[in-house]
């Protein structure tokens, strides 16, 4: 027996920057991500998409491609075992069918999996697989998405109601003394992250073993196991390191593939999608077309405030992009309407995204008030500042915290608003337009029930499991700040452990939830564990450990209006003579709770802005309508911002501690890419006095719109 | 993918018997571009013939004053070298505008010239493309296009030339060596790519097994006030939507010699000869780089989704040789 102390910290760890505890291992390629980890007898398998973009697999001449080299195995819906699909996942949604590889012949969308070749190297399977034979029965295709398509219909969201209505619109616009009415568009976007999907199943002693990469291996767990109609308890699932996620890795069709084929061939088989396949099954962020009216009295007091989104999703699976939901919360009016609406097409099925539904709708809302701010000849934040609500304008519900207008007095403050001339088009610099642009950010925070377990090692150290996800956010290392804290131990004598469906049931890396969510079940763990080493005599070998669930305390949080909250600014250098547009800096203030390890949340912050950048002038998944596919569905064709494209970014925060969390914590992931693409565009505006609606703003859009030389 | 062969060349005629063994074979320099395409499946030989150990990588000055630069030459190495900064700033700055640092390193000279369109439609082998499938049809002209070609297209085939570094050397009249079992041959750079026709898929006029060995750039005084200026959808690592590579030379405010060279606007790099042309003798302002602009650029095809083109080639032609006559002026 030994002993161990607690209670000697006097300098709390969070709040500090620290490196990530995983850092050393990532950089000198000792970490091994889903795809690099080795397995005796390991086959892979390739999937093999649809050419067409609508109709029915007539046939799959499987024969000459299992002659081939090393082949092993062709899976298609002829022969591939049958799954379920009817059940309702831990998100709350039903399975997108997209996931149910190889159960019937339809083609729903370019790009859907039609089978799956299986061969001894992954060389191999390639090639089998593009050389496999398909047998189509080709249908015509509607993926035109446009402002106005006769079958779209409104429908609730993930984060809320289809349709909000307060007031009288038509009155409070025509009583209004200024007016704006305008539609904004944003583009397919795609989050293909740096490391693509990949895992790999086995059966191990009953166990269905899989190695993935995703963010909740708890969530990826219970979809396979309602899939293949296993108990749960015998799916374990591990995600150690994760490169991006961004909304894309929960169950995908690889996953599902490798576990048929791992099933039939008795053997380890590793599925991985190409770059260019993540673009057809990865998901994506639906384009957008948005309408925003606003009608304000000659003071800048909204009198009528109307938006509403239409996204698109696909055949086989209702997902809405709900733009319209961030009026609900940022601006508050008499007369007050949102509507999310959706049409079907033949596309593949979109997809959470970072930010999803505040991106691109904080994009058409503050470009919106920016521009009745111009009609008002009132200062864009003096606008905003008018019209803070006192409670939720919707629900009616007061916020926990909502320090937005700090944001943006401190962010005007270190950005020089002050000092800025409104005038539209009157800056240059040697060919360069100059302009400077804000916008303000929100996005909902919560938490979600989750479980930890807390043990105290007999050699004085502590370990802490409890399922998380750290997919390059740095929440591995904001946890171990926490618990360091919640066990009042130097950090360095605590390591947590994640990523691995055994340690229980937790909130998936999502929804900018996870890190409060884990962090408030780490903290229950840690504090009932310190009572219960006051109470000990010491540790025996196998430790003491506790388990903490935390439904309960989050179940009894009170209903209130709980978001983040933040003000961007931006300038930019406008060539319009050729259309060049460059992000010359950037700031984004934000109030999102209590901020665990500054250093990693600045990459967040920093990197959600940065994105922005990639949102206002690069990202944008072109669909060509004649064949129904994507064109140039790679990361040379689908452009991202590259480091000459980002100059200088800052991101800071103001005290926000969230009163209602035993640490204090909102939730940071999503917010750094709200608004940041509406301060660009105000910016762009500003620079050059033309006010550019549709994203991304192409140097081809910049110089067809002017001024023109 | 295609299992394939690889084997180093030790010199060039090593290199021509290798690549005449094997009708499967093609040759490998830095590998930047037929690499990306066995990937996708667009290329498939049997057999890669490494040229890059080649003793190709030196630059030289020629007898006349020229520059022969080998087909091995790193674009990195190239883009450094004292003379050619020195002499054609227009050349660095085309190579310099190009890729990223890691693939300049590894990127040759030869390899550049006979890099293939960026076009996706090209890129996506389970589309129809006449360059990659001849005769299987172009859905570019109805589909997407908005960087595609306004100059010298065809029905068949709109895709432009991707390369930076070929626009620079059209300007200065370069000429490409290269060796064949025969015996040594030379074409004109201008003379180097096809027509696009109905023969997209032919995009040289290289004889068939040869091997690029160099390219050698008369001397050109003019060069020396030179400037190359490329438009992209981001700041760094993509292809143009324009450049231009421009070089000027005033004489008591008249015109004495003019390069003009675009990029990103035709299958190859386009000499605008016509701009040439109008501008030779003339005067040295705006209204006239502007009028010479629109002379080359009548000949202009624009698609629905194009024409924005004209008018950035329009503008970059009276920005950079505007820049170029206040330089000739200090």
């Amino acid at each position: 027996m030994t002993t161990t102390t607690t209670g000697i910290r006097a300098v709390p760890a969070v709040g500090t920057a620290h490196t990530r505890v995983e850092g050393r291992d990532k950089v000198t390629g000792a970490a091994r991500y889903a795809a690099e980890i080795p397995f005796t007898e390991l086959a892979h398998g390739w999937l093999v998409l649809s050419t067409v973009t609508r109709g029915r697999v007539s046939s799959v001449e499987d024969g000459p491609v299992l002659d081939m080299p090393g082949v092993l195995a062709v899976l298609h819906h002829g022969n591939a075992p049958r799954v379920d699909t009817d059940y309702v996942g831990m998100l709350g949604m039903p399975p997108d069918p997209t996931i149910a590889v190889f159960q019937h012949d339809r083609v729903p969308h370019a790009g859907w999996p039609v089978a799956l070749v299986v061969a001894e190297t992954s060389e191999q399977a390639r090639e089998a697989a593009e050389a496999l034979v398909v047998h189509y029965e080709e249908e015509t295709h509607d993926v035109t998405f446009a402002g106005e398509h006769p079958d779209a219909y409104s429908v609730p969201g993930p984060g809320g109601p289809a349709v909000t209505e307060k007031g009288d619109l038509e009155a409070e616009l025509a009583a209004s003394a200024v007016v704006l009415d305008a539609e904004y568009t944003t583009p397919e976007e795609h989050h293909n992250s740096m490391e693509p999907h990949a895992a790999t199943a086995l059966w191990d002693g009953g166990r269905l073993e899989v190695v993935d990469s995703n963010q909740g291996t708890i969530w990826v767990a219970a979809e396979l196991a309602s899939l293949f109609s296993l108990d749960p308890a015998s799916v374990h699932v591990r995600s150690e390191h994760v490169g991006g996620g961004f909304g894309s890795k929960g169950v995908r069709a690889h996953q599902v593939a490798a576990v048929m084929a791992a099933t039939i061939l008795s053997r380890p088989v590793r599925v991985v999608m190409t770059r260019r396949q993540m673009f057809s099954l990865a998901g994506y962020r639906s384009p957008t077309t948005q309408r925003v009216r606003l009608g304000a009295d000659a003071e800048g007091r909204l009198l009528a405030l109307e938006h509403s989104c239409l996204s698109l999703t696909s055949t086989v699976h209702e997902f809405i992009e709900s733009g319209a939901g961030v009026a609900r919360v940022m601006y508050d009016a008499p007369a007050h309407h949102t509507a999310n609406r959706v049409v079907r097409l033949d596309v593949p099925s979109p997809t959470f995204m970072r930010a999803p539904g505040e991106a691109p709708g904080s994009f058409a809302l503050e470009s919106a008030l920016d521009e009745l701010a111009e009609k008002l000849g009132i200062d864009p934040i003096e606008l905003r500042t008018r019209n803070e609500p006192a409670v939720g304008p919707v629900s009616g519900l007061p916020f926990s915290t909502r320090n937005l207008p700090a944001c943006f007095e401190e962010g005007a403050r270190r950005f020089g608003w002050a000092d800025r001339d409104p005038r539209p088009g009157v800056r240059r610099e040697g060919r360069w337009l100059i302009g400077t642009g804000t916008a303000a950010a929100s996005f909902f925070v919560g938490a979600m029930p989750s479980t930890a377990a807390a043990t105290a090692e007999a050699d004085g150290t502590f370990t802490v499991r409890i399922n998380a996800a750290d997919i390059g956010t740095g929440a591995r290392t904001a946890l171990t700040l926490v618990a360091a804290d919640a066990l009042e131990v130097p950090t360095d004598r605590v390591h947590v452990r994640i990523g691995d469906s055994d340690f229980g049931p937790a909130m998936i890396a999502g929804g900018s939830m996870g890190t409060r969510s884990w962090a408030w079940a780490v903290t229950a763990a840690a504090a009932e564990l310190r009572e219960r080493l006051a109470l000990s005599d010491g540790i025996p070998p196998e430790g003491i450990t506790v388990r903490s669930d935390t439904t309960a305390a989050v179940g009894a949080l009170a209903q209130k209006e709980r978001h983040s909250f933040g003000a961007q600014f931006a300038e930019v250098a406008v060539d319009v003579s050729t259309g060049e547009v460059r992000v010359r800096r950037m700031l984004g203030m934000f109030a999102a709770g209590r901020i665990i390890n500054p250093l990693t949340a600045r990459g967040q912050f920093t990197g959600g802005m940065i994105w922005g950048i990639s949102m206002a002038l690069h990202e944008e998944a072109v669909r060509d309508r004649n064949t129904g596919a994507l064109y140039g569905a790679d990361l040379a064709g689908y452009h991202v911002a590259s480091n000459a494209d980002v100059p200088l970014v800052e991101a800071d925060w103001v005290d926000d501690s969230d009163p209602d969390d035993p640490v204090g914590i909102k939730g940071i992931g999503e917010i750094g890419i709200v608004g940041a693409a509406a301060a660009i565009a105000n910016a762009v505006w500003h620079a050059t006095g033309v006010r550019h609606r549709n994203l991304p703003i192409r140097p081809d859009r910049v110089i067809t719109a002017g001024p023109h030389v | 993918m295609k299992e394939f062969g690889y084997q180093r060349a030790l010199d060039v005629s090593g290199a021509l018997a290798l690549l005449d063994a094997d009708p499967d074979a093609r040759f490998l320099g830095g590998g930047t571009n037929l690499v990306d395409l066995m990937k996708t499946g667009v290329e498939r030989p049997g057999r890669l013939v490494d040229v890059r150990e080649l003793p190709l990588d030196r630059i030289e000055t020629t007898e006349d004053g020229g520059l022969r630069i080998g087909a091995t030459v790193s674009n990195s190495d190239l883009a450094a070298h004292p003379d050619v900064r020195r002499r054609y700033p227009a050349l660095t700055q085309a190579v310099l505008a190009g890729a990223s640092g890691q693939l300049r390193n590894m990127a040759t000279v030869g390899g550049n010239l006979l890099q293939r369109t960026r076009c996706g439609y090209f890129a996506d082998v389970t589309k129809p493309c006449n360059k990659r499938d001849p005769g299987s049809g172009c859905p570019a002209i109805k589909g997407e296009h908005h960087n595609h070609a306004i100059l010298g297209a065809s029905d068949h085939c709109v895709a432009t030339h991707p390369s930076d570094l070929g626009v620079a050397l059209t300007a200065f009249d370069a000429v490409v060596t290269y060796e064949t079992a025969d015996g040594p041959g030379e074409l004109p750079l201008a003379d180097f790519y096809l027509p696009v026709g109905d023969t997209p898929h032919l995009e040289t006029a290289l004889p068939q097994g040869a091997l690029i060995t160099g390219v050698v750039l008369p001397p050109a005084p003019v060069a020396a006030n030179s400037r190359y200026r490329k438009v992209r959808e981001r700041a760094s690592y993509a292809f143009a939507i324009g450049s231009i590579a421009a070089a000027l030379d005033v004489q008591d405010g008249v015109v004495r010699e003019v390069r003009l060279a675009f990029g990103a606007v035709a299958s190859r790099p386009w000499r605008a000869r016509a701009a040439e042309a109008a501008l030779l003798g003339g005067p040295v302002d705006a209204a006239a780089f502007a009028a010479a602009a629109d002379a080359e650029l009548a000949a202009a095809r624009p698609l629905p989704h194009n024409g924005y083109k004209v008018t950035l080639m329009r503008n970059l032609v009276v920005a950079v040789l505007s820049e170029l006559a206040e330089e000739a002026a200090r």
